[in-house]
């Protein structure tokens, strides 16, 4: 099969896009890396998440609630392309607030990003303690929880399951998937791109470098100078617990099969995926401020993924100029997105133009002057 | 079924396991205890509710997880056999209330 366009990265990212553009008729090709990557997708917490989200670039905010609100539709969908069920609850997100300064620090962030977006009615609300202890019954908070507030379209969904999901999907549509094929050079070839594997070369007139951390390398052979930096996430989770917590929080969410995952950390250490007993002693720490009984329930593991990180945290959308035919697609919110990337962005990269929309996402937001 | 091969004689000692005396050692592992039983199994699992008996026994399958003296999800293959000690099979997620 010659491809009308191959996705580098097998990810959340790479796959989504490549399962949407399937589904518009495209002949996919997804190039998936080797075990040892940093694998992103495979050490993800789970949120479908929009509470929050989007401070000093209210675009992102927009995005994010749009893929948020797409993401029921897009879950049955892949459900029934993958027979796979992917645990998605949407019944709302909470993110608890320890003492009255935590609080109202949160209230005042919410509502700064509130006023940035300046598109519609609040998705959220501050609940205080007695509100939140109403809507977890089964929880005896601990004494510094004040409040939560409460984002009413956040969920959660199992990110492994999404992840094989969509790479089911995928074939099914026709589409292929070659694992452990690194592309070590990309190079024109008149009007196609050549990818270059070691052992052979794929011909494509379209590519999508979707390749998490190691899309910077990738980038740069196609004119487009990608900042990027790996920024480790840890989290815990424990062993099956009867469930008590019916909405997933930020660091603290209980699964469908019952474990409580608790994350996560925020640490700049470079490329190095090593857990540490100083973040399971703080994780563990923070969760029983919050819930003390967790304190009762045994921890089955813990590890360490690296977020794809831009200098703002925000995603980078982009094609090419000097290499027309050749997008980017990079973010740390794989999940949340999936639904705008198998939709929107999918449609867009097949009709061979990025909309003016996506115009805030381009990576040359990066080029302005650092003293400026 | 397994049996023990020696009389443990001064250090022999009477456990419950789901409230039941059963003969054990000071010592030996509580899995080692489990094996012997008529009913071999230590737990049922959450998933599918079906029994799971010590398998490793060197602490990292975590099938043998019991309730011992009233603390949920113990290795019994990492626990030591103590005078007196209450031995319950755990059923399905552990108790718990948050």
């Amino acid at each position: 099969m010659r491809p009308d366009i191959v996705v580098i990265g097998g990810g959340t990212v790479g796959a989504a896009i490549a399962y949407g553009l399937a589904l518009r008729s495209e002949r996919v090709l997804l190039l998936d890396g080797g075990d040892g990557d940093f694998r992103a997708a495979r050490a993800n917490f789970g949120l479908v998440w929009l509470q929050g989200k989007g401070v000093g670039l209210p675009e992102y905010h927009s995005l994010t609630q749009g893929s948020v609100q797409a993401w029921q539709g897009f879950a049955a969908a892949l459900e029934g392309q993958s027979d796979t069920a992917l645990g998605y609850e949407n019944n709302g997100g909470l993110a608890f607030c320890l003492g009255d300064e935590a609080f109202e620090k949160r209230r005042a962030a919410l509502q700064r990003l509130h006023n940035q977006w300046n598109g519609g009615e609040p998705d959220w609300e501050m609940l205080d303690r007695g509100t939140l202890q109403r809507l977890l019954p089964r929880v005896t908070l601990g004494p510094e929880v004040v409040g939560a507030s409460y984002g009413r379209l956040d969920g959660h969904a199992n990110p492994l399951r999404l992840l094989s999901a969509l790479h089911a999907a995928l074939v099914r549509l026709g589409g292929q998937i070659r694992g452990n094929a690194t592309v070590r050079a990309i190079t024109a070839a008149g009007p196609d791109f050549r990818l270059d594997l070691g052992h052979e070369a794929i011909t494509a007139p379209r590519i999508v470098i979707a390749a998490g951390l190691g899309s910077p390398a990738l980038a740069r052979q196609v004119g487009l100078d990608i900042p990027l930096r790996p920024q480790r996430g840890q989290i815990l989770v424990t062993e099956r617990l009867p469930a008590f917590l019916p909405l997933p929080a930020s660091g603290l969410r209980q699964t469908a099969d019952g474990t409580v995952m608790i994350g996560a950390t925020n640490e700049e250490v470079g490329y190095d995926t090593s857990t540490t007993g100083d973040a399971a002693a703080r994780l563990s720490r923070t969760a029983l401020r919050t819930v003390p009984a967790l304190a009762e329930a045994g921890l089955v593991r813990q590890w360490a993924g690296l977020r794809v990180m831009t200098p703002d945290s925000y995603p980078i959308y982009a094609q090419s100029e000097s290499h027309p035919g050749a997008f980017v697609a990079l973010c740390h919110s794989g999940v949340t997105l999936a639904a705008f990337h198998a939709e929107s962005l999918a449609a867009a990269i097949a009709a061979g133009a990025l909309p003016d929309s996506l115009s805030p996402f381009h990576q040359s937001r990066f080029n302005v002057s650092q003293a400026a | 079924m397994f049996r023990k091969l020696h009389d443990p004689g001064a250090q022999a000692v009477t456990i419950t396991i789901d409230g039941n005396e059963v003969q054990a050692e000071i010592g030996e592992s509580l899995a080692a205890v489990l094996l012997r039983q008529p009913q071999a199994w230590s737990r049922t699992t959450p998933v599918s509710g079906s029994p799971r008996a010590p398998y490793c026994l060197m602490g990292v399958c975590f099938e043998c997880l019991t309730e011992v003296d009233g603390v949920a999800s113990v290795q019994a293959c990492m626990t030591p056999v103590r005078a007196g000690m209450r031995v319950v099979r755990q059923h399905g997620r552990r108790d718990f209330a948050a």
